[in-house]
């Protein structure tokens, strides 16, 4: 059964993701991110990592994809469709990529895993809260108060860039 | 650690992910398209971190948070990227990578 | 014997003189240049004839003449002998050049203060002038043979500039090109000549090479080249390059074009002093010559006699004053070089080289005040030809009596100068080759037979009307005229043959009627001769001409050397050799530079081109290190 479930999942993966970066359809490539995120998401439930899944689907899925779609709408005629890229690119990309891919597959599979023997940890709410916000050994207070700054300056940042230039006229 | 699976295939999985994003990257002419390759590369790195979490120390959690503050900060890129996108498309009535491109010699 | 070091001033006035007119002679009024340089000369002049007066006589020197060296320093050193000095050498011949040059020096300074009044450049004149005495001074008493060919290269550029002179003018561009580049070919053989010697005998020094019984000669013997020995070369280019300076066949082209400078630089850079470097080195080298290289002196003497006599020839149909002075230079020119080739070495056998200096020392003076007087007749007349001149001995009456005094002396009229140092040449040449006597014999009378067609027609002949009368130059332009003319008919009585010999060593001499009687009548039968052509007009010496037909014509164009020099140097040279090396200069040398910097534009150009601007490059070029980086790491290093 849950060789079954990975094999779909990840089937679902890569097919979504090579759909996404060939499709000529800009609102279907969004769509088809969020079929990749979603089967993401599953993989996480399949390794029980609720928290993590949970998470997955509502920033991710819930709140990136939203927002690619609604810059689509803003920027774009939604019945667009892209022009093939030129060659050099396509050899440049694929090159990159198969060479890329293959190096590192090469890589792991050379490579001897030890299986971790300590016993498994139960993950729930509880653990998780408690290790985000404990300062001693794996604490990870330190990255947390970091990262709510770095949303506050992203936000910031987002709004004075995409503020509109009171004297200029524009659609958007 | 799941019966049945080895970690050689997740770690496969998510890489030939993250080749697809990098592939995707640089073939696309779209800076949104742009973006969601992006998101596909942080996705991957995501999965071969929790793996590595479930697989190797199934007694730590620490895979697992870095993963949430990569979704975190791919969260605040994103908002980020897409002010940058809009402020394009406003100078220049579209967002072809091919058009940004003044900085060069 | 006081010390000798004043005489460092001799050479330095003149030089300190050329630096101030060179440099400040644009800021003050041109006179102040003129009157500095005589002044500064006249002092050199001055202290020229104390260091003559105490060389020669003060002091007794039974055993000959010490060469005595008041100043010296090391410039270059190459090896423990081979050394180059920088010094001041006095001995005989060098202390009476020395009085020579200076005296010439000093009449055409004061000469020059009148004859180029009013030109532009005035004060230019003059630092070149003093420039060229300084080289002169300097060549003359170099210690050592190096010295002597920097300074023979640095009296090659002052006659270049004084040639020039007339800048605007191309005739005198070109003479002036002319005369420095057959000089210059002249001294590649000299340099080469002087590089052999150094190298068999492993100095330059002088007093070293001409010490008699030296040894330094040893390793010469074995060498040798195409059957002639080294020392036998090196003398024969050293002798090239001499002559060259001084004009001998067929390095003679570029003295007669050189009369395109100004008169007084003809007088004493043409006639008294750049000329007789040539003769001035032979002497310097005769030990050398006369020992190691017999061959090379029977080449000397050869080759001065058939200068004189191939300068005599032209020099009777010519119609420029200054063309028929300038081969008559030539001619004098060979009478000294065939004298240094048929001297011997040491007492009476030395008579030839005695009698060289004698020569040259006479024949400064009475060619100085030929050209002199020359200059004078031109800034009178204002034309060089002949043809234009008559009777001028009405107007002209200091210039004429001077004038007539040298044409006496230079046809060997007795009691004169000329009498006395021609004669000893004739006897040295009888002694050892009787043919070189024979040519010099004839040349004696055809030197005769020009000077006094150039005087009769001149300041006798047809009176012609001019559009301007005439005037006498003034005082100070005759002022030197009566000068040299004094010294011309004086000079003869000073005892060289006490003073000047090959050996140091004064040796008694006496008159040999057997020679001076003839030379004397054949001089009186030239002169005989131009009196009848040319004394009153008559148009006998133009029958006389066409009966000769094309030999006239050939003399005329003086043989149509300048053509053949041209010819070869245009066609030849110029086709086959300098257009394929100044082509390979521009294209193959030029070339590489031009294309190192054309490859390195377009390198970078292409390189420029990676700086696209465009994002998915960047990101490519990221990838592709990244990847090239984990492969090398990975597979390769590990």
């Amino acid at each position: 059964m849950n060789v079954f479930m990975f094999y779909m999942f990840s089937g679902i993966i890569l097919i979504c993701s090579l759909l996404t970066i060939t499709t000529r359809r800009i609102l279907r490539a969004a769509v088809y991110l969020l079929c990749v995120l979603l089967a993401t998401a599953g993989l996480y439930f399949m390794l029980n990592y609720q928290f993590m899944a949970a998470v997955q689907l509502t920033l991710y899925a819930g709140g990136i994809v939203v927002l690619i779609i609604f810059s689509i709408l803003l920027t774009h005629h939604i019945t667009h469709r892209f022009k093939h890229p030129n060659l050099a690119k396509l050899l440049m990309g694929i090159g990159a990529a198969a060479i890329g891919s293959g190096l590192v597959i090469a890589t792991i599979l050379s490579h001897p895993f030890q299986a971790g023997t300590a016993p498994e940890l139960k993950v729930n709410m509880t653990e998780i809260g408690n290790q985000l916000l404990s300062t001693g050994k794996n604490g990870y207070v330190l990255p947390f108060e970091l990262i709510s700054i770095l949303l506050l300056a992203a936000m910031i940042a987002a709004i004075v860039i995409a503020k509109k230039d009171k004297n200029k006229n524009s659609e958007i | 650690m799941i019966q049945g699976i080895p970690l050689e295939h997740f770690l496969i999985v998510s890489t030939i992910m993250f080749f697809i994003g990098v592939c995707g990257f640089i073939i696309r002419r779209n800076l949104i398209t742009m973006l969601m390759a992006i998101e596909l590369i942080l996705n991957s790195v995501n999965i071969n971190f929790v793996v590595f979490n479930r697989y190797l120390y199934p007694d730590q959690l620490q895979g697992q948070f870095f993963s949430l503050f990569i979704v975190g900060i791919a969260a605040a890129e994103a908002s980020v990227a897409i002010a940058l996108i809009i402020n394009i498309y406003r100078k220049m009535q579209n967002i072809e990578v091919e058009n940004v491109n003044e900085l060069k010699f | 014997m006081t010390g000798y070091t004043y005489t460092v001033f001799i050479i330095l006035i003149p030089l300190v003189m050329f630096l101030v007119t060179g440099l400040m002679g644009m800021k003050w009024k041109p006179i102040v240049s003129g009157i500095l340089g005589t002044i500064g000369m006249g002092t050199s002049w001055a202290l020229s004839l104390i260091t003559a007066a105490s060389y020669f006589f003060g002091g007794h020197h039974a055993e000959g003449f010490q060469t005595i060296i008041p100043f010296e320093m090391k410039w270059l050193q190459f090896t423990d002998t081979l050394i180059i000095k920088m010094g001041i050498l006095l001995d005989p011949i060098s202390v009476m050049m020395l009085v020579v040059i200076t005296t010439i020096s000093f009449m055409v300074h004061l000469y020059s203060i009148g004859y180029m009044h009013g030109e532009t450049g005035f004060a230019r004149f003059f630092a070149f002038l003093s420039l060229f005495t300084f080289s002169m001074l300097g060549l003359v008493i170099a210690t050592n043979i190096f010295q002597m060919y920097i300074f023979w290269e640095l009296v090659g550029v002052s006659s270049f500039l004084l040639i020039g002179f007339y800048y605007q003018k191309p005739s005198a561009v070109a003479a002036s090109k002319k005369a420095f580049i057959v000089t210059r070919f002249a001294d590649l053989g000299f340099l080469i000549g002087i590089l052999i010697l150094s190298f068999v005998t492993g100095t330059f020094d002088f007093g070293k090479l001409t010490e008699p019984g030296t040894a330094i000669f040893g390793s010469a013997a074995s060498m040798s080249f195409m059957g002639i020995s080294a020392m036998t070369w090196a003398m024969i280019l050293i002798f090239i390059g001499g002559a060259g300076k001084s004009a001998m066949f067929p390095l003679h082209i570029w003295l007669p074009d050189a009369m395109e400078g100004p008169t007084p630089v003809s007088a004493l850079i043409h006639a008294a002093t750049m000329v007789v470097a040539g003769v001035f080195l032979v002497a310097r080298m005769f030990p050398v010559i006369h020992f190691q290289a017999p061959a090379a002196q029977e080449i000397i003497g050869y080759v001065g006699g058939f200068t004189s006599l191939f300068a005599a020839v032209i020099a009777i149909t010519q119609y420029d004053i200054k063309r028929v002075l300038a081969f008559s230079t030539l001619s004098q020119l060979g009478y000294m070089m065939l004298a240094l080739g048929v001297s011997g070495y040491g007492g009476e056998e030395g008579l030839g080289y005695m009698a060289s200096m004698f020569h040259l020392f006479t024949h400064a003076m009475f060619k100085a005040l030929l050209f002199l007087g020359a200059g004078s007749i031109i800034h009178a007349v204002h034309s060089n030809y002949m043809y234009d001149m008559g009777g001028l001995r009405k107007y002209l009456p200091i210039t004429h009596i001077t004038f007539l005094i040298a044409c006496l002396t230079i046809a060997g009229v007795p009691f004169l100068s000329g009498f006395f140092s021609k004669d000893e040449i004739l006897v040295a040449a009888l002694h050892h080759n009787k043919l070189l006597f024979a040519i010099e014999f004839i040349v004696a009378g055809l030197t005769a037979f020009y000077m006094f067609r150039l005087y009769f027609t001149v300041f006798w002949g047809k009176d012609r009307h001019y559009h301007h009368t005439p005037h006498e130059s003034p005082l100070v332009m005759t002022l030197p005229l009566m000068f040299l003319a004094v010294a011309s008919v004086f000079a003869g009585y000073i005892p060289f043959h006490h003073l000047v010999t090959s050996d140091k060593v004064g040796f008694v001499t006496e008159m040999n009627y057997m020679v001076a009687i003839p030379s004397v009548l054949i001089g009186l039968l030239g002169i005989a001769v131009a009196w009848i052509l040319y004394k009153k007009e008559s148009d006998v010496p133009a029958k006389l001409a066409a009966k000769f037909g094309m030999l006239y014509t050939a003399t005329y164009n003086k043989f149509y050397f300048d053509e053949i020099y041209l010819f070869v140097t245009r066609k030849i040279i110029f086709n086959y050799i300098s257009r394929p090396i100044a082509w390979f200069d521009r294209h193959i040398i030029d070339g590489f530079m031009v294309g190192i910097g054309l490859v390195t534009e377009k390198v970078s150009y292409q390189i420029k081109g990676m700086q696209s601007g465009q994002l998915q490059h960047y990101a490519f070029m990221f990838v592709a290190g990244t990847l090239a980086l984990a492969l090398s790491m990975i597979y390769f290093l590990m």
